[in-house]
This record gives structure tokens, sequence and C-alpha cells, in this order.
């Protein structure tokens, strides 16, 4: 060994840790770039009318998204209405029951669901619900992110009730507590936050799904009273003012992208310091 | 938990009968919740195939291969969306792998661990940024940048190969792969960083016992006992890549040609859908972006799901992770 070939790998050595620390910067380069954006342009139309008021027709300057901020949420507490009952008790039955094989191919299923495009699930309930019931309604929109939700929600709730020790079980039955209530009331909620933590991520993401909503929900400009009408959501109004020709449009475009930014945003944070104090803590 | 206390759970003995039908009842309950998601698949399936009977039996195989899309004489050929979504994940791939191993390398190996915490958060909250808001960035802010200066730099220094050649739009292909990049970079990244924490630590141990540098050791002992993980990390970029919809849709400029040159707008198979299915009017033309559907929806499906083998499957070339 010459020692011109040991400062050869030293140099690489030197080099390639640079050159990773240096890719790892241009990942969450985006990140940064999106965020100040997005806060730069939006920052000054979010007011009080925003909030409150209807979106005006076009030409005229002013107004809201009040109605697509709550239609958001209506299709939220509609998905998960669908998607936590299924994905919860399919998660029990993952980390409870089941032969090891059977298992496999569920988990197999449900993380190839997770894969399927969005755009897709919104065709699929077109036909499913759209076609049927002659018309675009809040419940199509509700149902198409809550099946989504349904495979994220099935994998993490089986994630954390693995971590729930045997001997919590065994303890529950040594005690002649049925076996179904032993899952439910020791082992689901010993692990309730967790479970609490993958419901919160998975409305977090498909809060800002669009592709599937434009064919169910389809978007609203006036208030929805009836769950069988369309209803506005946030992010079909951010699509539909970011394409369309009008600057005071793509000014509230950058406003609702702020607002929707910020919710997801501080989800995922608390979430996320949340959990990482509890297992700092057990540690 | 304080079991102790908690007098409900110390229920009178039941009839043993009773008993075992409430846990019986459970548990078909929780089989049912957890079939839905073969249940779910098997509709979707079905769903797009008989959404898609009538643009099947019309046009059969023909459909993948032709490049007419002519709504008005009721003409539908697929060639030119599955061009696009080929050439934009393409792009795509090409940029987000190479830095999102490097990154997951970084996180596993180099950077100290508050670095690594608060990267791994970045990272994650990347992931969780809408399409839309991408998309919404890409408009007015990316594809801006682009036209002035990443486009025109590319075609005077690269421009011999005729993929960087020809009028500057801004709403191109490139715009599209770019988007797609960074909406699956935080995906490679952290799939990766998770197979590269579970190669055993005995590994490592055994080339710097060897003399291996820092880099060395990562090479020879941690990429390639990572390799098929880490393939299956890819596949399962390519995965969303192939679907993303929102944000291509924004910057690729929606229009149906196969070109040769990245600087020109396209059409993916996912941007299709979202733009026309709303203004279809007649039979066939939903059929046709049913079969679009379809074909879409096989493609990621196989793709997952190969994706998904890759990492089950996944464990080094015959060592035995020891504990």
């Amino acid at each position: 060994m010459n020692e011109n070939f040991h400062q050869w790998r030293k140099f690489k050595n030197t080099f390639m840790q640079v050159l990773t620390c240096a890719c790892a910067l241009v990942v969450v380069l985006p990140l940064a770039l999106v965020f100040y954006h997005v806060l730069k342009s939006g920052i000054g139309s979010v007011n009080w009318a925003f909030f409150t008021q209807l979106p005006k027709p076009v030409g005229e300057v002013g107004g809201g998204m009040a109605n697509a901020i709550v239609g958001t949420f209506v299709l939220l507490g509609l998905a998960a209405l669908v998607g936590v009952p299924v994905g919860v008790l399919g998660g029990v039955y993952l980390s409870e029951y089941g032969a090891e094989r059977l298992n496999w191919w569920i988990r197999f299923m449900a993380d190839v669901l997770n894969g399927v495009p969005s755009i897709i699930w919104g065709m699929v309930v077109w036909g499913l619900m759209v076609v049927p019931m002659k018309g675009y309604s809040t419940w199509a929109g509700g149902v198409v992110l809550g099946l989504m939700m349904v495979p994220m929600i099935m994998r993490t709730t089986e994630e954390v009730l693995r971590l729930v020790p045997a001997g919590y079980r065994e303890a529950a039955l040594a005690l002649g507590i049925a076996p179904w209530r032993t899952a439910l009331q020791i082992v689901v909620r010993t692990a309730l936050r967790g479970i609490v933590t993958g419901i919160l991520l998975a409305l977090a993401r498909v809060s800002g799904e669009t592709a599937p909503l434009l064919f169910t929900a389809f978007g609203n400009d006036f208030w929805t009273h009836r769950l069988r009408d369309p209803i506005a959501a946030l992010p079909l109004q951010i699509f539909n003012y970011g394409i369309s020709a009008y600057d005071d449009w793509h000014r509230q475009a950058w406003a609702g992208a702020l607002v929707l930014l910020l919710m997801v945003a501080v989800v995922n944070v608390s979430v996320r310091v949340l959990t990482r104090e509890r297992f700092a803590a057990r540690a | 938990m304080d079991l102790a206390t908690d007098t409900r759970l110390f229920a009178k003995p039941q009839p043993a009968a009773r008993r075992g039908a409430g846990d019986r009842g459970f548990k078909w309950l929780t089989l049912a919740m957890a079939v839905t998601v073969f249940v779910l698949i098997v509709l979707i399936g079905y769903e797009l195939a008989n959404g898609s009977n009538l643009s099947l039996r019309k046009f059969g195989w023909h459909f993948l291969f032709s490049s007419d899309w002519d709504p008005v004489s009721s003409q539908f050929g697929a060639l030119p969306f599955i061009f696009g979504t080929l050439v934009t994940s393409a792009i795509a791939l090409v940029i987000a792998v190479p830095l999102s191993l490097a990154t997951a390398v970084y996180l596993t190996e180099i950077a100290p661990p508050w670095q690594r915490q608060i990267l791994t958060l970045f990272i994650e909250l990347l992931a969780a940024v809408p399409s839309v808001i991408l998309g919404l960035w890409g408009i007015f802010v990316m594809v801006p940048w682009c036209r002035e200066h990443l486009f025109s730099w590319l075609r005077r220094t690269l421009g011999f190969l005729p993929i960087f050649q020809g009028p500057i739009y801004g709403v191109s292909m490139l715009a599209g792969g770019i988007i797609i990049a960074i909406m699956i970079l935080p995906i490679i990244t952290s799939v990766s960083r998770e197979i590269l924490r579970s190669v055993p630590g005995l590994q490592r141990e055994a080339a710097y016992a060897l003399g291996a540098t820092r880099w060395e050791a990562t090479r020879i002992a941690v990429l390639s006992y990572a390799r098929k993980g880490l393939f299956g990390a890819v596949i399962l970029g390519l995965g969303r890549a192939l679907g993303e919809t929102m944000a291509v849709t924004m910057v690729i400029g929606n229009r149906p040609e196969i070109v040769k040159s990245l600087f020109a707008p396209g059409y993916t198979m996912a941007s299709v859908i979202a733009n026309e299915f709303t203004e279809a009017t007649t039979d066939i033309y939903f059929s046709a972006l049913f079969e679009i559907g379809l074909v879409l929806l096989g493609v990621t499906v196989l793709v997952n799901a190969l994706a998904q083998l890759l990492l089950k499957t996944f464990a080094g070339p015959g060592v035995t992770p020891q504990n």
C-alpha cells in the first residue's frame, strides 16, 4: 500500500460524505421553496372575508372560500365514518387473529391498494355512486376519501397493536376476560394513541386529495345543504382557481394553498412530536 | 393501564355458550373488515373493465398503439398518453433515484443524530404536501424559472441531443418529470432509509475491521447487502410516479402528441382522465377514458406488487442477521 492510494481513499471518503450531505439538502430544498412561496403569495389574501364569504362570480374582486373550508371538513367527517371502523377493525384482525398466510395476503393487498392512483379511485366511485344516484354528491366524495383511508389505517393500526406486549393479553385472559373484550378493552385501549395518530395522518393525507374529488364531490360555488348535492372542497377550489386566467382567483388559490398547507403541516408535525416524546419516555 | 381499579373488566362469569358467541361474532366482524381489501381491488378492476367495455370491443388492441385522440370523430388511441406517462416517470426516476438513495445513505450512515431527526421530519413533511399545492407552485414558480433559466441552459449545453432541442414553452414533459421527481423523493428516501437501517450492524463492523473507510464500508457492506430492498424502494417510487395526477396536469401542457423534445408539452394517462372525464359527452368517449384508467391500473398494480414482493422478501445474500 503506498501513501498516495491511502490519500485517495481518504479523499474519496470525505468527498462521498459531502456529496450525500449535499443531496440531502437538495431533497429538502423543494419543501423550503414551496413553503416560502405559498407563505409569501398567500399571506396577504388570508383575511376575514376569505374564511367567511362565498366565492364571487367571475370578474368580481373579493369573496372567499368559506364553503370550501367547511366542505373539506364535511368530506373528512364522512370519510372517517367509512374508513375508520373498517380500517381499525381490519387492523385488529391482522394483529389478533388470522392465519399467517391469509394475513400475508391481506397486508400485501392493502399495500398494493395504497399504490392505486387516486384518480382511479375517483372513477370507481363515480361508477358506483354518481351514476346510480344520477349526480355528483357529497356522499360520493366522502366515500371515495374513506375508501382510500382503509388500507392506510389498517396497516398503521396493525403496527401499533403489535407493539402491545403479549403479557397484557395473557394477563387479561388469565383473569377470565373474553378474548374479544381483551382485544377491544385491553389491546386497542393500550394502543389507542397510536391508532388515533394513524387516523389523523390518514385524514391529513386525504384532505389534500384533489383527483378523486373531481368527479365525485365535483365542487360547488354555494353552500351545500344536502348530502346528495355536490360540495366544494379546498383542494378542488385551489385547482380550479389556480388554472384559471384571473389574477384575483390566483391570489385566492395561494391563500387556499396556505390554509391547506398549514392544516396538513400542523397535524403532521404535532403528531410526530407527540409520538416521539412518548417513545423517548419509554425507552 | 390500571387493571386493578377497572372493575368493569372483572365481569361476572358468563355462560360459556354466550361468551363463545361474542368471540366468534367479533372475529368474523374483524375478518369481514380485513377482507374488504380484496373486495376493493376486485371492485376497482370490475368497475374499470365494465366502464371500458365499449371501447375494448370497438378498438381492441389497436387502442394501445394508436395515437389518434379525436373525440369529435370518436377515434381514440392511448399511445400519446402512455408515451407521456412513461417519459415523465423516466425523467422523475433519473432525477429522484440518485438524490434519494444518497439522502438515505446520509441519514443512516453519516449524519449526526440531531440532523437525522430534523431531516426526517422535513422529508415526511415534503411527503405530506398535497399534490395540488405542488402543482400551483409548479405553474407560478417552477415553470417560469425553468423557462427563463434551466431549459435555455440545457439547450445551450446539451442541445446536440435531440431531446433538448426545439422551442421552449415552459409547460413541458420535462417540467412534469421534475414535479413528479419532487413528489417521489420522500417515498424513495424513507423506504430506502428503513431498508438501510435494517442492515445488521455486524456487516459494517466486519468492513471496518478490514480497515475500510466509512464510505467503503457503506458501499461494500451496506449498499450491496441491501441491493434488493433498495431496488424495491425505487420500483415503489415508480409506481407512485406513474399514477401522479394533479401536479403533473398543471405543468405538463396537456397536448396529446408524441414529440422527441422534452421541452414540448405532453399528456399523461392520469391527467387526461382528470381533464376530460367531466367533459366527456359520448358513451364511447367515457369508455375510452375508462380504458385508459384500466391500463393505468394494470400497470400500477403490477409495479406495486413487484415492489412489495421485493421489499417483503428482502434479505441479504446468504447472511443471516444476528442480534
